[in-house]
């Protein structure tokens, strides 16, 4: 059906052929039908195991979600590190960027690498180097640890973004703004803060959501505190209530979708903020 | 500021270059030139790319310093004086308009940082716009106007700061023929009105005879010929200059000797030499010398001739399409004359 309709509005652009719709079909179930699932068993009436299919329907989970105090610990502990993570990435990843695309210095291209790599290494490589690290410094366990490790990926989005905009807006319009009266404080507010807020506020928006569903890095930096991933991870083994834990997946996939979908706009029409300078 | 005196003393110095040197390394951008530009003047800078013109314009906007010399503007050394203390405002080549603002906007940049209120810049905006054509425009963005409306914003917003000199760095490289013409008239007709001293960039010398009170020739970093257009065209100084300044003739070597009698190049403009039958009586105060026509081009205004000279070498000859006048065929023998003021002797 679905297909059927593609094929009539899309004939203009020449026709694939059936065999490659049926793998591209299959692709896309393939990645999407267990997140429906997700949602699905988030309204099953069997608290203890996942039957196929779901012996009845009820939204009294999102009561007992509601209900449950140990939930909205975990959330806001999330929103918090997530929130800070990305104040800190936009502030350090901005700097990161401006200098990296001002300066010239001996190293630059090791220290380019430096600040990418965070997001590159696997994730447990990351976790361990900085559990070993708290344990040097003697560091204990708390929020503050989480939020450095979340900031170390984070502040490579950030930076990526600000330099990718900064290297498609000219040169001269700094020294246009020079050249007009402003000091180098006076081009920073009004030409390259304007440039670069959007790509900043997008670059911000994919850190919240990073930071927020990360799981592995926050279990090697972590004490006691649980981030909604961390007891999302510990519900899934208790064999009561198991739909919570779909009541809260469906929590995490809309506090995370929305900024990206922010995100997404915000960059969308930047041929008009950065480009006719070149 | 010193404006107010400069405007009385029409006849001051704007801007001088003492000796100044701007070197990157080993390369020598600019080297060891001096000049004086005076108050009101329109001064072009021609040359070919690499010659050192810009560098010298972004000299005196701040955005290089003199690896030594000094860049004086109204008696002041502006040595260390970044470019936003300085009473200049440049058009930049690729305008350089901020994108995430309108036209008024724009314009009234400068006014904004010197905080004049919001109402009084927004009118001086306006009219300034009006002065460039663009009134109405304000709203737009700049991805929204052609390429000669952004170069107009560019003027505006330039001389809203009224500048006691204005930088212009090849402002119409980007514009076509027709438009460009069009806005060499306008640049000038401003220019006067304002009545502030333009320093204009170009490698067109077109664009630098039609508009400029004084020419600066500029070649590998240093001036090869600093002077009025007319006498620039009529009276190159170098081979350089009589080369890059419309066409002409070069003579070196036997062929030069055959003409002038002397050793050492010189050259003639095509359109001075006349061409006539072998053995025609010519001028008294006239040179002559035989040849045969190699060439025919007829180019609609003119038809050009290629002649190669007896004595060795060969010029060319551009000769008006009036009603009657000789017309050689290839291959046939002709005399060339020219009154004897018009060949150019040549140092370098």
């Amino acid at each position: 059906m679905r297909s059927k309709a593609a094929t009539s509005t899309d004939r203009s652009k020449g026709e694939a052929g059936w065999g490659l719709k049926a793998a591209a079909w299959f692709g896309v179930l393939f990645l999407n039908l267990p997140i429906l699932f997700i949602v699905l068993y988030g309204f099953t009436t069997d608290d203890a195991s996942y039957t196929f299919p779901p012996p009845g329907l009820t939204t009294e989970w999102f009561a007992v979600t509601w209900n449950r105090a140990d939930f909205w610990a975990a959330f806001w502990l999330s929103v918090q590190v997530a929130f800070v993570s990305m104040l800190i990435a936009i502030v350090l990843g901005t700097c990161a960027a401006a200098a990296m695309y001002r300066f010239k210095f001996f190293g630059k291209e090791s220290v380019t690498l430096l600040i990418l790599l965070p997001i590159a290494l696997p994730g447990i490589v990351t976790g361990i180097s900085l559990r070993s690290a708290f344990a040097l410094g003697e560091i204990p366990f708390s929020y503050l640890t989480i939020v450095l490790g979340h900031a170390t990926f984070c502040i490579v989005v950030v930076y990526n973004n600000a330099i990718a905009r900064l290297r498609r807006s000219s040169p001269a319009l700094l020294e246009a703004s020079m050249d007009l009266g402003a000091n180098t404080f006076q081009t920073f507010r009004h030409v390259v803060l304007p440039n670069l807020a959007t790509a900043i506020l997008a670059g911000g928006m994919l850190a919240f959501a990073l930071s927020f569903d990360e799981i592995i890095v926050t279990t090697f930096t972590a004490g006691q505190q649980e981030t909604l991933p961390i007891w999302m991870f510990g519900e899934l083994a208790r064999p009561r209530q198991r739909p919570v834990t779909n009541v809260a997946a469906i929590f995490v996939m809309i506090i995370t979708f929305v900024p990206i979908l922010l995100a997404y706009y915000l960059t969308r029409d930047t041929d008009d903020v950065a480009g006719s300078g070149k | 500021m010193s404006k107010g005196d400069a405007a009385a003393t029409p006849q001051s110095t704007a801007v001088s270059f003492r000796d100044v040197s701007r070197h990157y390394g080993s390369v020598k951008a600019v080297d060891r030139v001096s000049f004086d530009i005076l108050d009101g003047e329109f001064f072009a800078m021609l040359g070919p790319s690499g010659s050192g013109k810009t560098t010298s314009l972004r000299l005196i906007a701040g955005f290089e310093q003199p690896t030594s010399g000094s860049v004086i503007i109204h008696g002041k050394d502006m040595n260390g004086v970044p470019p936003y203390d300085r009473d200049v405002n440049t058009v930049f080549q690729d305008y350089a308009l901020f994108p995430h603002m309108n036209v008024v906007d724009n314009v009234a940049y400068g006014l904004m940082i010197r905080k004049v209120p919001a109402a009084e810049r927004r009118r001086q905006a306006e009219e300034m716009l009006e002065m460039v054509a663009l009134g109405g425009f304000g709203q737009r963005k700049p991805s929204q106007l052609s390429g000669g409306q952004r170069q107009r914003v560019a003027l505006a917003r330039a001389l809203i700061n009224h500048p006691s000199v204005l930088l212009l760095d090849e402002p119409l490289g980007a514009l076509d023929l027709k438009l460009r013409e069009q806005m060499q008239v306008e640049l000038k007709a401003i220019q006067r009105r304002v009545g502030i001293t333009f320093i204009y960039v170009t490698h067109d010398q077109g664009e630098a005879l039609s508009m400029s009170d004084r020419v600066a020739v500029f070649n590998q970093g240093h001036i090869e010929q600093m002077a009025r257009p007319h006498e620039l065209y009529e009276n190159p100084a170098t081979a350089f200059v009589a080369g890059f300044v419309g066409v002409s003739n070069l003579l070196q070597g036997a062929a030069a000797r055959a003409i002038s009698g002397q050793d050492g190049a010189c050259s003639i403009r095509p359109e001075k030499i006349y061409l006539a039958t072998p053995g025609s009586a010519v001028p008294a105060n006239a040179m002559s010398v035989a040849g045969r026509v190699t060439t025919i081009l007829y180019l609609g205004a003119n038809t050009r001739y290629d002649v190669a000279l007896e004595s060795g070498g060969e010029v060319t000859v551009a000769v008006q399409n009036r009603e009657s006048h000789f017309e050689p065929a290839e291959g046939e023998q002709v005399l060339l004359w020219w009154e004897a003021r018009h060949l150019m002797r040549l140092a370098g």
